[in-house]
């Protein structure tokens, strides 16, 4: 019932972000999507991704798009393609889009029928290391948590990695949101 | 008693949508998403209780600590036209 409450609001916010032309409405919109969707993702027990989602998604994500939009225009304008999308070729094309989008949708949605269920403990995702990781991971790297034993000692050199690859990426924000005062 | 609580609370989250949607200033849509991420805090708390998970209470926490980043956001732009 909750479940498909929260659909429900998500394509609507959805449809309402894409269809309003002033761009602050269409970002404020937007993270309010962002928030129902941290209310999905902790409905199926991801509370880590939840978290990401509310901070990137309604947070940061948002301040984003507001610091683009104050150095660009805030309304969408009209471009000169909505008079020539009468034509007969254009409206011809949108509908070929529009075809392939929905059988791609359908096949999508269709090799979602081969998925275990929703927490299957048959899971291939479930019998693969899993086990491993639960059982010995307390032994073989001294870490009581074994989220974090994957993360910092099985997976480590990755993890270093990525840190590696969101540091350069907030460097690069920073110098390109900082204050331009020398100019 | 959860349940019924949950159950208003998506209620007055419908009115929030229809006020996020129609506008018409941009102001009723900040405020709109503003309640929207209050609804969202007390809602994750009473889901905690109606799945048996009351751990959920602290994440609500946390969430009530980062939902206001928009909104200062969106103020700061409206009032100076930019973020510096």
């Amino acid at each position: 019932m909750i479940d498909f409450m929260l659909l429900f609001f998500l394509v609507i916010f959805a449809i309402a972000a894409i269809s309003m032309k002033d761009l602050l409405s269409a970002v404020m919109i937007f993270s309010a999507y962002s928030l129902i969707m941290a209310l999905v993702w902790m409905r199926m027990n991801a509370v880590d991704v939840a978290f990401t989602e509310a901070a990137v998604g309604a947070g940061i994500t948002t301040v984003l798009l507001i610091a683009a939009l104050s150095r660009t225009k805030r309304r969408e304008e009209n471009s000169p393609q909505s008079e020539i999308t009468n034509s007969k070729s254009i409206q011809r094309r949108l509908l070929l889009s529009l075809i392939t989008v929905i059988v791609t949708g359908a096949m999508l949605v269709y090799s979602t029928i081969d998925m275990p269920d929703f927490g299957d403990p048959d899971a291939p995702a479930n019998l693969h290391v899993a086990a491993r990781y639960i059982e010995k991971s307390y032994e073989e790297t001294g870490v009581v948590n074994f989220v974090t034993a994957v993360l910092a000692s099985y997976r480590g050199y990755d993890t270093l990695g990525e840190v590696v690859v969101i540091f350069t990426a907030g460097v690069g924000v920073v110098l390109l949101l900082r204050r331009r005062k020398e100019q | 008693m959860f349940e019924i609580a949950a159950i208003v609370i998506v209620l007055g989250a419908v009115l929030v949508l229809y006020r996020a949607i129609k506008g018409p200033r941009v102001y009723d849509r900040a405020l709109a998403v503003n309640v929207m991420g209050t609804k969202t805090v007390v809602l994750l708390a009473l889901m905690g209780f109606i799945y048996e998970r009351p751990h959920f209470l602290d994440i609500a926490l946390v969430y009530a600590l980062i939902t206001f980043i928009a909104t200062i956001a969106f103020l700061k732009y409206r009032e100076t036209g930019g973020l510096d």
